[in-house]
């Protein structure tokens, strides 16, 4: 199954999918008893760009099997401000650790490293690409709620340059999803994404409105809308404020919607929703411990 | 029209190559694919949308003393499907091939994505491959469909 890497979602067969999230159920139960599992592995944690909680949640899953982690620091404090190019650090990095957990502001980072090392990697993010760990967290948490056939799932927010929702989307490919894209019309889908999706036969609708599709999804998936991507402050006030949460957006949602946010959140999703049943954001979070431990155990294994 | 009437409109070569049958109008796309802009002294010859049996139109290009490498030949391939490339040594036409649409072309095209890791100074050759209507970037998955001849790198 899975190989040595996993750089997209794309790579992922619904087996390899469903064999790390049945893995994931059973660390998750009792994470505690996986400590002999990685004895004296240790991996890198690669972080060109900050992220605390996927950093953390990496590290917790590695000395969660009974491994630890060497870790980069701040891009400010390491040679990379000196100029040294990523092929020649992870070169490095190669000949300290089993495994190497990387973090690049630029699309394809993940595949070049891969092609300059021998170790197990894991892209943890490149920059608008692909975020494939969390995509399998977010299947496991749409498993646990609401399962993965038969399943209409709203993807809303910023669709271009959100690399959480590219990676989601390929991923929901291997199942029989009915896949809903709100978005404003200068976030899109990117093209190569949208191809891809076409490519795979996928059931895709692309809306502009939340309310038409709002009354079939079973799942909300939630992304956050940047301020960057506005001219100016109005023009972002106007799009954010459409695309935002709120008790009285859920009234005609089916009961039990599922919203989903890979956080950070900002003010995407209101407050007064965590205190209701249908807020899966945290349990989400959470289960980047037990779903990062299942994929570090299958990617640290073909390294035996 | 015949093929001794276009034959006439250029000159014939000593060595070199013709390229023939380039999709009308493609010629001077095809010069910037070999990196020819005529600082390099070749002599190059160029019949622009002349009648052809095959085509209705066509382009041709004559280079002489340059042979072309497989790497111009598929990303030519991608601007002219239909070109045949004809090797001339001393007059006469030695070889004789059609263009083939590679798998992918690597290291010829520049990937228009800033943020792509192949714009960013690393050890890196670009790698697109190549689809039904277009290219796309191997590493940021960039699809180009139109106007390749400005992403070549040359
Ligand atoms: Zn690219």
């Amino acid at each position: 199954m899975l190989g040595r890497s996993l750089l997209t979602a794309k790579q992922l067969s619904r087996e390899d999918i469903e064999t790390v999230l049945d893995r994931a159920s059973e660390f998750a139960a009792d994470p505690s008893a996986a400590g002999d599992r990685h004895p004296g592995k240790l991996l890198a944690l690669c972080f060109f760009e900050p992220s605390t909680r996927t950093k953390m949640s990496f590290e917790t899953a590695a000395k969660r099997l009974g491994g630890d982690v060497i870790d980069m620091g701040s891009v400010e404090s390491s040679s990379v401000k000196k100029g040294e190019s990523l092929a020649d650090t992870v070169r490095v990095i190669e000949g300290y650790a089993d495994g190497i957990v990387l973090r690049h502001p630029k699309q394809g980072a993940a595949k070049m490293a891969a092609e300059h090392v021998d170790v197990p990697l894991v892209n943890a993010g490149d920059g608008a690409g692909h975020h494939p760990s969390q995509t399998l967290l977010d299947l496991y948490t749409i498993r646990e709620n609401a399962g993965l056939d038969d399943l209409t799932i709203g993807i809303m927010g910023d669709l271009k340059y959100g690399r959480t929702v590219h990676s989601l989307a390929h991923a929901l490919t291997n199942f029989d999803v009915r896949q809903h894209f709100i978005s404003p019309q200068s976030l899109k889908l990117p093209r190569s994404v949208r191809y891809d999706l076409h490519e795979a036969g996928a059931h895709v609708r692309e809306h502009e409105e939340l309310e038409a599709v709002l009354p079939a999804l079973d799942v909300l998936y939630v992304t956050r809308i940047q301020r960057e991507r506005f001219p100016d402050e109005d023009e972002y006030q106007k799009v954010a404020g459409q695309y935002r949460i709120t008790p009285e957006t859920l009234d005609d949602a089916k009961d039990d919607v599922a919203v989903m946010h890979p956080l950070p959140r900002v003010d995407e999703i209101s407050a007064a929703i965590d205190d209701t049943s249908n807020a899966t954001y945290f349990d989400q979070a959470h289960n980047g411990v037990p779903v990062r431990m299942a994929l570090l155990d299958s990617l640290l294994q073909t390294d035996d | 029209m015949t093929d001794t009437d276009t034959e006439l409109r250029v000159n014939k070569i000593r060595s070199g190559t013709v390229i023939d049958h380039v999709t009308a109008g493609e010629a001077l796309h095809v010069l910037a694919i070999l990196g020819i802009d005529g600082t390099g002294g070749e002599t190059v010859s160029l019949g622009m949308n002349v009648p052809s049996k095959r085509l209705g139109k066509k382009d041709v290009v004559k280079v002489e003393s340059r042979e072309l490498s497989q790497g111009e030949l598929d990303v030519l391939s991608l601007i002219a499907p239909d070109a045949t490339i004809n090797i001339i040594r001393e007059y006469e036409v030695v070889e004789k091939n059609r263009v083939t649409r590679p798998a992918e072309v690597v290291g010829i095209l520049q990937c228009p994505n800033r943020e792509c890791i192949t714009n960013a100074g690393e050890p890196v050759d670009t790698d697109f491959s190549v689809l039904d209507d277009g290219v796309r970037c191997e590493y940021c998955e960039t699809i180009i469909r139109d106007d390749l001849t400005a992403h070549i790198d040359v």
